[in-house]
């Protein structure tokens, strides 16, 4: 194609880089841009007729209550997910018809930038926001707590993450997006052999966005540490609170590390240094490995809490404490250790030598024994139990046939002689997706149906969850294992033009799996808006499953400040024992609860910060440093404000516990 | 917690017990208070740590790149020592009159905290100024970080940790400002120990620089 050719050197002091060549020169691009900009328009005229703007910025944008950012970041990563399933189903579809002389649809520059864009935006972009968005939803309420150590922080963090996300979907309209894959391996991300501005889109999103998680992963270690209820010590913590906690270790110790390399790149790209550079004594080398020192805690940070949801799940609907407890948070904690001594299995093609690669494949091999712990404790919990199969149940059962066959491929990828003949290739591709989509995406689906009625007040509609489910479950199978069938024959990951036509067939059967999953999204979204329509026959009270933890122990959805009166708890499944000793909440002697105020501090800095990263990527100098500035000085602006907090009155309190209980106001209250 | 209620809390907690017990067995009627701030110097430990971890990159980058030359300068052909030597006093100074700003902020001496945080600001500029003697006299001694991987590792290793210094000497300043707008309240004393923490860190990791950069390169 003709457009690796383009000339992008255009440079002035104004725009920077940006001119008229930054409109992509392809019409796929172009109908898309019409089609987002109407719905977008659409919805901002729709927001100003109906007079929402204002609501929306007050109860929500500057809000820093930890429900209604959970929630916003859910919507966050449901929004990106349907943006990274889109470039997934084109790359289907391309490789399904590009076959017997046909080049398929998409020209190689996009065809790059798809599957780039699908792996950035589902890492970081859909699995990280639903994580965080389920951990800052559910700890406090779990550890009793009525908001997250440093609440404002936790809307900042959010709007980080958001405006990482904002310049990623700004990549698909202005300029482009990196053609190196998701993790931009020099020296092809390098500024001689990327010079336009797809890789800096990509550096800049992830480090504004990498902000967001880091703070994030402080906050909440900070909360489950300092902010448990009374009586609950360590081994009382539910163990979602435990996945959590470990997460946010892993977070706060890989991604600074994240932030380290690419500050590095960048100083390559921008300022010519050589960190990875294959002259002047740089090693790219030394960039694979940093790179994955941070990745590969990066998929256990994704799939602890998944593992905690299912935990919840499995022992709410098997009506039965967790089996083996106790192993459990040890099998989390040696998940946590372990993924740090790992990272090397990702590159043992590199050259490393016998020893290293075996050091290598035997650790990554024994993290398959904790694990395998956790599914023995699933199953010894579901065994003999009367298993309820609500929706959430069911997708847990899927989770765990699913990733089990993930995690055998993996102990096989496990042994570097055998990752000689399947690297990079599409056995590879099943695998991660085996348990990616397995692990994190059907415990998003198990999380999201599970905590809906405790959010929301009303379950979500289990006709069209079962439709969701099934498509799911079924397309992930259609979908992905032509391709473990396909990588065994040898056929490489992110190839867009084939010639061998006998292949054609499996990419056809996963291109048919891909458009089931489609149909799972779209029953997915109609189950939302149909539950959301159907709301007053769907609704529930404080406690719809029978669950365990202090979470269902408050109304639902929960009051602004949680608990009016702080649990003590005396045993792991704190509600359950509640229940079981018939306690009554008091219902008088409320008093003055103490809370954080709202600030826009945190949406306005996200939004300089995208401003920032934009006039970065565009080497748009003049702004970059005003934006920088600006930064700083509303940042230091913001610490002049001392008056951060309120009391709600007690007859407040009362009179919302009276509403949400349907009593009448208590007599002096 | 005394041994009696731990009693009466186990009794409370069967269903045998009268409504009112359990009620007072199961929820906090009387509310703790938490002390404002609380998990603030948790947190902030935390980050460190984490910056502590950018450092630690830079440190192994340096480990593997600080052999490669490319024909160009090394560290014999560059470091003054006696140069160093110098700045590490200043950053050693600085941390020490910090510690005085500590010790008279434990005494609610306004004046003498604002007076100690000035004095370390001066020996930190110091420190900034040598710093950046030093860089311009190898740029224009054409050992630019571009020269080389080692070059590269130096500059972004010690560069890194003089940005750290110069976001401190700014967050130093807002500090002065905001105590002697509001005094040594509670969330002013909270922020100087933050900077604390977060000043002496600094000099924590310089003495990795000094050693592993410096000394260790002059052998």
């Amino acid at each position: 194609m003709a457009i690796e050719a383009v000339d992008h050197s255009h440079w002035s002091p104004l725009l920077g880089r940006l001119w008229w060549d930054a409109i992509p020169p392809d019409p796929i691009v172009w109908v898309t841009f019409a089609a987002v900009m109407m719905g977008g328009l659409a919805l901002v005229a729709g927001l100003t007729y109906f007079k929402v703007w204002g609501y929306l910025w007050k109860e929500w944008f500057t809000s820093v209550d930890h429900k209604k950012i959970g929630i916003m970041y859910m919507i966050l990563g449901i929004v990106m997910f349907v943006r990274g399933f889109a470039d997934a189903i084109m790359m289907r579809l391309q490789q399904a018809i590009a076959f017997n002389g046909s080049e398929g649809y998409l020209p190689a520059h996009h065809f790059d930038q798809v599957f780039t864009a699908h792996g950035v935006i589902m890492i970081f972009f859909a699995a990280m926001p639903f994580v965080t968005g389920f951990m800052n939803y559910v700890v406090p309420l779990q550890i009793g707590a009525r908001d997250v150590s440093f609440p404002f922080l936790n809307n900042f963090s959010f709007w980080m993450t958001t405006s990482g996300a904002v310049l990623i979907m700004a990549s698909l309209f202005i300029g482009e997006f990196g053609q190196t894959g998701w993790l931009a391996y020099p020296p092809l991300s390098g500024i001689a052999y990327s010079p336009y501005v797809g890789v800096d889109y990509w550096i800049w999103s992830l480090q504004i966005a990498g902000v967001g998680t880091l703070l994030s992963g402080v906050n909440l270690i900070c909360t489950i540490v300092k902010m448990r209820a009374p009586g609950m010590n360590m081994m009382k913590m539910p163990i979602f609170t435990w996945t959590a906690l470990c997460t946010n270790i892993l977070i706060v110790a890989a991604f600074p590390v994240l932030t380290a390399v690419l500050c590095m790149l960048s100083l390559d790209r921008y300022l010519g240094f050589d960190f990875f550079t294959n002259d002047f004594g740089g090693s790219a080398m030394m960039y694979v490995n940093l790179i994955w020192i941070w990745g590969h805690p990066e998929v256990y940070i994704l799939i602890l809490p998944c593992f905690g949801i299912y935990s919840e799940i499995t022992s709410t609907f098997c009506g039965k404490r967790l089996f083996g407890y106790t192993s459990m948070v040890y099998a989390t904690m040696v998940i946590t250790i372990l993924s740090y001594i790992v990272w090397l299995h990702h590159f043992f093609t590199m050259g490393s030598g016998a020893s290293v690669n075996s050091f290598f494949g035997i650790t990554t091999m024994v993290i398959s024994i904790p694990t395998g712990a956790k599914l023995f404790n699933w199953l010894f919990t579901m065994y003999r139990a009367r298993i309820r199969f609500e929706l959430p149940m069911m997708w847990t059962v899927a989770f765990m046939v699913t990733f089990t066959i993930g995690g055998m491929t993996g102990v096989l990828l496990a042994v570097p002689p055998a990752d000689f003949v399947l690297h990079n290739s599409l056995f590879l591709i099943a695998h991660f997706h085996n348990v990616i989509i397995g692990g994190v995406v059907f415990a998003v689906f198990a999380g999201i149906n599970f905590w809906w009625p405790k959010a929301f007040g009303f379950k979500l509609h289990r006709g069209f969850g079962l439709v969701s489910f099934w498509c799911w479950v079924v397309g992930f199978y259609f979908a992905f294992m032509p391709l473990y069938v396909l990588g065994l024959m040898g056929v490489t990951r992110r190839t867009r033009v084939f010639h061998d036509p006998s292949l054609q067939i499996w990419f056809v059967i996963a291109a048919i799996g891909a458009a089931i999953i489609a149909v799972g999204i779209a029953a997915f979204i109609a189950q939302i808006a149909f539950s959301i329509w159907k709301r007053k026959e769907l609704a529930c009270g404080g406690d719809p499953w029978d669950a365990r933890s202090l979470e269902w122990s408050t109304t639902s959805p929960p009051p602004h400040y949680n608990f009016a009166f702080t649990p003590v708890v005396h045993d792991i499944d704190a509600w359950t024992d509640m229940k079981r000793c018939e306690v009554e909440a008091p219902k008088s002697g409320f008093l003055p609860i103490h809370m954080p105020k709202n600030t826009g501090a945190g949406i306005i800095l996200g939004g300089i910060a995208t401003v920032f990263g934009f006039a970065m990527i565009w080497h748009i100098w003049w702004l970059s440093a005003i934006t920088f500035l600006g930064m700083i000085g509303y940042a230091i602006f913001h610490t002049f404000n001392y008056d951060r907090d309120y009391h709600i009155p007690a007859d407040e309190v009362a009179a919302t516990e009276a509403a949400a209980h349907g009593q009448p106001l208590p007599a002096g209250a | 917690m005394t041994a009696s209620t731990l009693d009466t809390m186990t009794q409370a907690t069967t269903p045998t017990a009268s409504p009112e017990q359990r009620t007072a067995a199961f929820y906090e009627l009387e509310p703790h208070h938490h002390p404002e701030g609380a998990s603030t110097m948790l947190g902030f430990w935390i980050y460190l740590m984490s910056d502590c971890l950018i450092f630690a990159m830079l440190f192994a980058a340096y480990g593997v790149l600080g052999g490669n030359f490319a024909a160009g300068p090394g560290p014999h052909d560059l470091f003054e020592l006696p140069l160093v030597a110098v700045n590490t006093a200043m950053l050693l100074f600085s941390s020490i009159t910090y510690g005085f700003a500590m010790l008279a902020m434990a005494k609610d001496n306004k004046g003498g905290t604002i007076g100690w945080l000035l004095v370390t600001a001066v020996f930190g500029a110091c420190f900034l100024g040598i710093e950046l003697y030093e860089f311009s006299n190898l740029i224009h001694e054409g050992a630019t970080p571009m020269r080389s991987g080692f070059l590269t590792a130096f500059f972004s290793l010690v560069g890194t940790h003089g940005l750290h210094v110069t976001f401190g000497l700014i967050w130093l300043f807002t500090l002065v400002i905001q105590i002697s707008k509001k005094g040594l309240i509670q969330s002013n004393k909270r922020r100087l120990m933050c900077l604390s923490l977060f000043w002496h860190f600094l000099d924590v990791i310089w003495i990795g620089v000094f050693t592993f950069v410096y000394l260790m390169g002059m052998l």
